[in-house]
C-alpha cells in the first residue's frame, strides 16, 4: 500500500474543553481541574524537554509549585533556545493606546487571521492570559520599549488594525527568553530543576499507554540516558528547518515530536507552514540558512517593485510613477501590513511576473526613504537600528539610503502534535507546547503571537492543566529494567549504530539541502496536487538513498556534530512525506497551505469549509506505511468564517 | 577566495591538541565565517576525516552560541559574532588562525567547542528576579523612566557568548556579569534584590575561576553586542554599594 | 573583587602622597636654604599637638601599609589572574595599550625603586653623600653619579606608566567611572602622570645640566 493511501479513522475530539459561553471556558475549565496538593508536589517528577519561551517559562513555573523538573536543551545553555531569535514583538490585548483592542478583539483576529482553522476555545484563552503575560515578564525586568512617561510602548503588527504588539528594540524573544532563563536559573539554583544541557532526546518512552520518560544522548560523551517521570511535556520548538533554508536556528529539528508521533501521537496539520515574507533574499549555493527581517518593518516600509518587467535600473533612479507599491495597491485597507502568507504570496507573484529584483530577481525593494524623510533618521534608527545593521552586514549594502531587498522564506509551523484544551497529546501524559504543538493560529500565524503562544502555555496553561492528570494517579514508579524502557534504548542505540554503519560518500547535509528543496518547490508557498505526488515519490526514495550513502565519520562514543545532524536529517525525510501527503488531502487553499487549484479569481486563497474546516490529526502505522487520518471538526460560535478580505 | 587555514584541533578535554593547516578554495565573500567552515567540514567528511567542530545554532548574531578566535581576536576581525562575521572581511589568500576560547572557566570540549556553563551558574547565583508566576502586578503599576529602561535594554543585549573571558588577558568575567547585574539593578523591579544580587553573583563569578579584572578594557573591545567598559565600573559602585549596606 | 578596591584605594592614597612629594621636590629650584627648610619643617608639622617628627612617622606608617597592602594585593590577585588564564593564544594580538600591559613589571620596578630610594635618601645607607639634615647636598650628590641617575629616570618612566593606567583604573574599580565621564577621567589619567613623571624627572635632569648645583 502507498503512503498516500491513507486511511480515515475515527474523528478525534476535544473532550477537555468546557462547553458555555467561551469567556467563561478557561476559568471553568481551572476550577474543575483537579489539584495536586502542594506537600505532595514534590514527589511528582515531571520532564521538560526544551528551554524555549514555551519550556523555560513551563520548567520555571512548574518547579515553583514545588514539582521536580527534569529539563533538557541539546544547546549549551538553555538561554540558547531558538527562541532568543523573534524580533518583532509580543501581542497582548492590554489595550494601552485605547485604540479599540480588547481580549475579543485579539480573539477574533487570531482566528479570523488563522484563516479559521483554529479552535475558538484555546484562541480566546490565549487572548485572555496575553494580558497577564506581559504583567509577569515587566515584573521580571524584561526591558520592554518605554515612551518617556515610562509606559510601555507598542506597534502594529501585520494582520491587525490595533497597536498591541510590546517590543524590546528588534530583540523581543531575547528578551523574553532570558526572562523565562532567569526564572529558570533561580529554580536550577534553589534545587528544583535538574537541567540536562547538551543532551538530546532520542525517543519517547510509553509505559502501559502513559508517556513515562524518555531516552536521551548526552551530546558530550555520547553516552544513552533514560529519564523516567510522571509526565512528559515537549517543548521543542518548530519543524521549519525540513526546509533546509529557513529562518530557524540550524539545530531546530523535529526528532522529539517526531519520535513521539512514532510512538502514537498525532501529528496535526503537518503541511501548514508559514512563508515569513520579509527576509533577506538568498546570496548564493553556499547558504544554511535565511535570515528574518523582522515584520515590525512593515511598519514604516514600503514595499514595491518596478512596474515593468525586467527593469535593471538602480531603484533610487525609478521614478515614482514607475512604481508598483502593490500591497497598498491590491490591499488599501492594511496594505503593507496585510498578514503575512498574503503579503509573501504577492511578493512570489510579482517576482513571477519578472519583475522581482535583485539577483536571479528573487526580490522585492523594501524602502524607508518616506519613513526617514517623514521622521528622520535618527527615529528610525532608534526603532530599528539593529535590524538595519544586521541587513547592511549580511548585504553589505547600507539600507538607509538604498531600500532593502527582501523575499519570503520559511518561518514559522503551525502543525504541530494533536492536543486537547489541556495541551495533552493522544498519548495520556505527554503534553506539547509552544510551537510544538499544532498550536492556536490555525492555518496562518500572526505576527508577535508565536511568543504570546508559547508563554501563555507555558507560564500559565500547562501549569494549571498538567495538575488534572498528575492527580488522577497512580503514578508507580517505573523500573529501569521494564521492557518498554529497555526496548526505547536498543531502539534508539541501534539506531545510532546503522547511521554509523553506513559509510558511504555523501554528507548529511547533502540529503538535507536535495530534501529542503524539494520541500521548497513541491510544498512551499504555492502547492499542486501533480507536485505534491512528485514529492511523495521521491522522498521516500531519497530516505533509501540517505539510509545507504549517507557518510556520518566518528563514533557514538563521544562529542558527534555529524551524528546529531545525520539523526536529526532521518527525521526529517520522514515528517516531509507526511507534510507532503497532508498538503496533497487538503484540497483547499487555507492560510499558508495554497493550493494553486483553489484560489478566487483574483488569486486569493480559496478555503472550502464544506469539506475542510477540519484540523488533520495523523496517526503513524509504520515507517513509510499510509497513515491514517483523524479529523477534529470545528465549530466556529462566534467568529463566522468569512473569505478572509484584507482589501 | 582561497584561503589557508590553521585551526586548532583537539579531540577531547584531556588531549594536548594543536594547530592543524588546512586549504579551502573558492570562498565566496558573501560566506558567513561558520558556512566557510561549514565548507571545509564538508570536504573533510567526504575525504574520510572528522569534521571540525564548533558551536553554533542562530546563526544570527543573538543566541551566543558560536564564538572562535579568529587570529587572535575573539570572534575576529570586526565587531559583531562568528556567525555574521563575512568573508568579504579577508583577503584572497590569506592564512586565518581559528581557535578555541582561552579561559581557566571554559574548558575546551573538542576542537573549537568550549564548556562556558560557568555563565549559567553566574546568573543562578542571583541573575534575575525572584517573581513566580502569576504573583506579578499590573504592568502599568510601576512607571519605568525610559532612560533607566534603555540602560537596561542596553545591558540587557548580552547574548552570553563569552567574548569577553576569551579576549581578557585575566580569563575574567566582569562584562558579562557585569552586564546582567546593570540590567536588572537599575530597574525598579529589581530593586529589592539589588544588593543580595551584586554579591552573591560576584561570589559565583569568583567561584568559577574567572580571573579579576585589571581594567585592561579587551573585553570590550572584543564583545560584539558593545556592552561598554564603564559597566564594569557600574557594577563596582554597586558591589561597594552592597559592601556598605550590608 | 573586595581586594581590587584596596589596591585601588591604596594606590590613591600613594598618588596623593606623590604629588605632594613632586611639589615638595620642587623646591630644589629655590636653593638649598628653601629646600632643607621645607625637609626640616617637615618634621615639625602637627606640633605642638604631636611631638617633633611624629607627624612623619605617621605618614611612614601609612605609606608602609599602603605599600605592603597594594603589593601583597597585587600578587595574590596576580596569581589568580594568571591560572584563569592557563593557555595563550597561539595567534597573538593585544589590542590593549603598553601602560595596561606593563602594570605588573611596573609596579615591581617601582616596589623596588622605593627600597632603594629609602636606603638612598631616607636612611641615607647608599647615598654618596649621606648627610643626614642636609637632603639637598643629598639629592645632588647623588644625581652627579650617572647609574643613580639612570635608575631614577627608569624608575620614574615606569611609575608614569603605571600611574597613567593605574589613576583611570582606581576610578573604575571604585565605580567611579561612567560613559559621560570617562572620556575626562582618561585624560586626567594622562596629564596626571605626564605632569607626575616631568616633575620628577626635571630633578636629576637639572642637577645633570648642572641647573641645580
Ligand atoms: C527569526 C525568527 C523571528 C521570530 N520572530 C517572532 C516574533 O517577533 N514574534 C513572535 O511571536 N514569534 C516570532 N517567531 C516565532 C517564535 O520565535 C517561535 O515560534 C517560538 O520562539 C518557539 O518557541 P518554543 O519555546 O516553542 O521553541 P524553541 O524556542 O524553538 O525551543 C526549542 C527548545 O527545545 C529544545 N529541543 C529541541 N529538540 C530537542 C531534542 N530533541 N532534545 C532536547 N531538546 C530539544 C531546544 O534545545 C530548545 O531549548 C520568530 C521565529 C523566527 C525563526
Ligand atoms: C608609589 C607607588 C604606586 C602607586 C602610586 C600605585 C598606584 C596604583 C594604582 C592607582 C593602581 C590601580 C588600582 C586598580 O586597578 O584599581 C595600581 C595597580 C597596580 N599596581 Fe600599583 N602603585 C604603586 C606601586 C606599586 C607597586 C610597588 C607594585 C608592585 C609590587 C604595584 C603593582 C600594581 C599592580 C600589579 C597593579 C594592578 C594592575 C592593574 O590594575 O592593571 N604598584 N597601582
Ligand atoms: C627626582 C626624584 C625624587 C627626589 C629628588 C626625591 C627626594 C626625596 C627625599 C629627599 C626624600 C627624603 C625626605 C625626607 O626624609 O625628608 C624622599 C623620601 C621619599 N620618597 Fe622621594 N624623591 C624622588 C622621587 C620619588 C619617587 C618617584 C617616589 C615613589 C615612587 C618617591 C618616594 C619616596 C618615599 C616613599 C619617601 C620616604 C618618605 C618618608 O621617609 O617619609 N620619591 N624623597
Ligand atoms: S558581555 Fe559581550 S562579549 Fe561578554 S558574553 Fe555578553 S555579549 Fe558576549
Ligand atoms: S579585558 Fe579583562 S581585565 Fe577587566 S576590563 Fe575587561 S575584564
Ligand atoms: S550562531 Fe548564534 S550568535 Fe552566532
Amino acid at each position: 500500500m502507498d503512503f498516500s493511501d491513507y486511511r480515515v479513522g475515527e474523528p478525534v475530539a476535544d473532550t477537555k474543553a468546557p462547553d458555555g459561553p467561551v469567556a467563561d471556558r478557561w476559568d471553568r475549565r481551572r476550577f474543575e481541574a483537579k489539584l495536586v496538593n502542594p506537600a505532595n508536589r514534590r514527589k511528582h517528577t515531571v520532564i521538560v524537554v526544551g528551554t524555549g519561551l514555551a519550556g523555560g517559562s513551563a520548567g520555571a513555573t512548574l518547579a515553583e509549585q514545588g514539582y521536580h523538573v527534569v529539563q533538557f536543551c541539546f544547546q549549551d545553555s538553555p538561554r540558547r533556545a531558538h527562541s532568543i531569535a523573534a524580533q518583532g514583538g509580543i501581542n497582548a490585548a492590554k489595550n494601552y493606546r485605547n485604540d479599540g483592542d480588547s481580549v475579543h478583539r485579539l480573539f477574533y483576529d487570531t482566528v479570523k487571521g488563522g484563516d479559521f482553522r483554529a479552535r475558538e476555545s484555546n484562541v480566546h484563552r490565549l487572548a485572555e492570559v496575553s494580558v497577564q503575560i506581559i504583567d509577569q515578564c515587566v515584573a521580571q525586568g524584561v526591558p520592554f520599549a518605554r515612551e518617556y512617561g515610562g509606559l510601555l510602548d507598542t506597534r502594529s503588527f501585520g494582520g491587525v488594525q490595533v497597536s498591541r504588539t510590546f517590543y524590546a528594540r528588534g530583540q523581543t524573544g531575547q528578551q523574553l527568553l532570558l526572562g523565562a532563563y532567569q526564572a529558570l536559573s533561580r529554580q536550577i539554583d534553589a534545587g528544583n530543576v535538574e537541567l540536562h544541557a547538551r543532551t538530546e532526546m532520542l525517543d519517547l518512552i510509553v509505559v502501559d499507554g502513559r508517556a513515562r520518560g524518555i531516552v536521551a544522548r548526552d551530546l558530550v560523551s555520547g553516552e544513552i540516558s533514560v529519564h523516567l517521570g510522571d509526565a512528559v511535556v515537549l517543548a521543542t520548538g518548530g519543524y521549519g528547518n525540513v526546509f533546509y533554508l529557513s529562518t530557524n536556528a540550524k539545530g531546530s529539528n523535529a526528532t522529539a515530536i517526531w519520535r513521539a508521533h512514532r510512538k502514537g501521537a498525532y501529528f496535526a496539520n503537518p503541511c501548514f507552514t508559514q512563508i515569513h515574507p520579509t527576509c533577506i533574499p538568498r546570496s548564493g549555493e553556499h547558504q544554511s540558512k535565511l535570515t528574518l527581517m523582522s515584520e515590525s518593518l512593515r511598519n514604516d516600509g514600503r514595499i514595491w517593485v518596478p512596474k515593468a518587467a525586467g527593469d535593471t535600473r538602480a531603484p533610487a533612479d525609478i521614478p515614482e510613477d514607475e512604481r508598483d507599491y502593490y500591497l497598498e495597491r491590491i490591499y488599501p485597507a492594511f496594505g503593507n501590513l496585510v498578514p503575512r502568507d498574503i503579503a509573501s504570496r504577492a511578493a512570489k507573484n510579482v517576482c513571477d511576473e519578472g519583475r522581482g529584483v535583485g539577483p536571479g530577481g528573487q526580490g522585492v525593494y523594501l524602502d524607508f526613504a518616506d519613513a526617514i524623510a517623514r521622521m528622520g533618521r535618527a527615529a528610525v534608527e532608534e526603532k530599528y537600528g539593529n535590524l538595519f545593521e544586521m541587513y547592511e552586514r549580511i548585504t553589505a549594502e547600507d539600507p538607509y539610503s538604498r531600500p532593502m531587498r527582501i523575499y519570503p522564506a520559511v518561518h514559522y509551523t503551525m502543525g504541530g502534535l494533536w492536543v486537547d484544551y489541556d495541551l495533552q497529546t493522544t498519548v495520556p501524559g505527554l503534553f506539547a507546547i509552544g510551537e510544538a504543538n499544532f498550536s492556536d493560529h490555525g492555518a496562518n500565524r500572526l505576527g508577535a503571537s508565536a511568543l504570546m503562544q508559547g508563554l501563555a502555555d507555558g507560564y500559565f496553561v500547562l501549569p494549571a492543566t498538567i495538575n488534572d492528570y498528575l492527580a488522577r494517579g497512580p503514578h508507580d514508579p517505573v523500573p529501569a529494567a521494564h521492557p518498554a524502557v529497555q526496548d526505547a534504548v536498543s531502539g534508539v542505540e541501534e539506531r545510532l549504530g546503522r547511521l554509523l554503519a553506513v559509510g558511504g560518500d555523501r554528507t548529511p547535509d547533502s540529503f538535507h539541502r536535495e530534501l529542503g528543496e524539494l520541500m521548497w518547490d513541491e510544498c512551499g508557498m504555492a502547492r499542486t496536487e501533480s507536485g505534491l505526488r512528485k514529492a511523495l515519490e521521491r522522498i521516500p526514495a531519497l530516505r533509501d538513498e540517505f539510509w545507504r550513502r549517507v557518510k556520518v565519520p566518528g563514533t557514538g562514543e563521544e562529542f558527534n556534530q555529524s551524528l546529531e545532524k545525520a539523526n536529526r536529517v532521518a527525521d526529517f525525510l520522514e515528517l516531509a512525506e507526511l507534510m507532503c501527503l497532508d498538503a496533497l488531502h487538503r484540497a483547499e487553499s487555507c492560510g499558508g497551505h495554497f493550493r494553486e487549484e483553489s484560489q478566487t479569481p483574483d488569486g486569493e486563497a480559496l478555503r472550502d469549509d464544506e469539506r475542510f474546516s477540519y484540523a488533520a490529526a495523523w496517526e503513524f502505522t509504520a515507517a513509510g506505511a499510509a497513515p491514517v487520518l483523524h479529523k477534529e471538526e470545528l465549530v466556529f460560535e462566534y467568529v463566522h468564517p468569512t473569505q478572509r478580505s484584507y482589501a | 577566495m582561497n584561503l589557508t587555514l590553521r585551526i586548532w584541533r583537539q579531540h577531547s578535554p584531556e588531549d594536548k591538541g594543536a594547530m592543524v593547516t588546512y586549504r579551502v578554495e573558492d570562498i565566496s565573500p558573501d560566506m558567513s565565517f561558520l558556512e566557510m567552515l561549514d565548507v571545509l567540514n564538508e570536504e573533510l567528511i567526504l575525504s574520510g576525516e572528522e569534521p571540525v567542530a564548533f558551536d553554533h545554532d542562530c546563526r544570527e548574531g543573538i543566541c551566543g552560541a558560536c564564538g572562535v578566535v579568529i587570529n587572535g581576536q575573539a570572534h575576529g576581525p570586526e565587531r559583531t559574532t562568528a556567525c555574521q562575521l563575512h568573508m568579504r572581511s579577508f583577503k584572497d589568500g590569506d592564512t586565518i588562525d581559528v581557535e578555541p576560547w582561552r579561559a581557566a572557566a571554559f574548558p575546551v570540549v573538542r576542537d573549537l567547542v568550549v564548556d562556558r556553563s560557568a555563565f549559567d551558574r553566574v546568573i543562578q547565583a542571583g541573575g534575575y528576579v525572584s517573581v513566580p508566576t502569576g504573583s506579578a502586578p499590573e504592568a502599568h503599576a510601576t512607571a519605568v523612566p525610559k532612560e533607566s529602561a534603555d540602560y537596561a535594554f542596553e545591558h540587557a543585549e548580552c547574548i552570553g557568548c563569552g567574548a569577553c573571558v576569551a579576549a581578557c588577558p585575566n580569563g575574567s568575567a566582569m562584562l558579562f556579569t557585569s552586564a546582567k547585574i546593570n540590567h536588572l539593578n537599575v530597574l525598579p523591579q529589581g530593586a529589592p534584590e539589588r544588593e543580595t544580587r551584586v554579591l552573591n553573583m560576584v561570589a559565583a563569578m569568583d567561584g568559577q575561576g574567572f580571573g579579576g579584572c585589571t581594567n585592561t578594557g579587551e573585553c570590550a573591545t572584543a564583545c560584539p553586542k558593545g556592552i561598554p567598559l564603564p559597566s564594569i565600573a557600574a557594577m563596582n559602585r554597586e558591589y561597594l554599594r552592597a559592601l556598605r549596606k550590608r | 573583587m573586595g581586594k581590587k578596591a584596596v589596591m585601588a584605594g591604596t594606590g590613591v592614597v600613594m598618588l596623593l602622597f606623590l604629588v605632594v612629594h613632586m611639589l615638595g621636590n620642587l623646591k630644589i629650584f629655590f636653593g638649598p636654604e628653601n629646600f632643607n627648610a621645607y625637609a626640616a619643617w617637615l618634621r615639625t608639622i602637627g606640633e605642638p599637638v604631636l611631638h617633633e617628627s611624629w607627624y612623619l612617622w605617621i605618614q611612614r606608617t601609612g605609606l608602609l601599609a599602603c605599600v605592603v597592602l597594594h603589593g601583597v594585593a597585587a600578587y595574590q590577585l596576580s596569581r589568580r589572574d594568571l591560572a584563569a588564564r592557563p593557555a595563550k593564544y597561539v595567534h597573538k594580538q593585544s589590542r590593549a595599550s603598553y601602560a595596561t600591559r606593563t602594570m605588573r613589571w611596573g609596579g615591581v620596578i617601582v616596589g623596588l625603586f622605593i627600597v632603594w630610594h629609602i636606603l638612598d635618601l631616607t636612611t641615607l645607607t647608599v647615598n654618596p653623600r649621606g648627610q643626614a639634615g642636609h637632603p639637598y647636598e643629598n639629592v645632588v650628590a647623588d644625581f652627579r653619579v650617572w647609574w643613580v641617575d639612570v635608575v631614577y629616570i627608569v624608575a620614574i618612566l615606569a611609575l608614569g606608566l603605571h600611574i597613567r593606567h593605574g589613576f583611570w583604573s582606581a576610578a573604575q574599580t571604585l565605580g567611579a567611572v561612567n560613559k559621560r565621564r570617562d572620556r575626562a577621567l582618561k585624560t586626567t589619567a594622562t596629564v596626571l602622570a605626564a605632569v607626575l613623571t616631568a616633575g620628577f624627572l626635571v630633578v636629576p635632569v637639572a642637577v645633570m645640566s648642572g641647573l641645580v648645583d
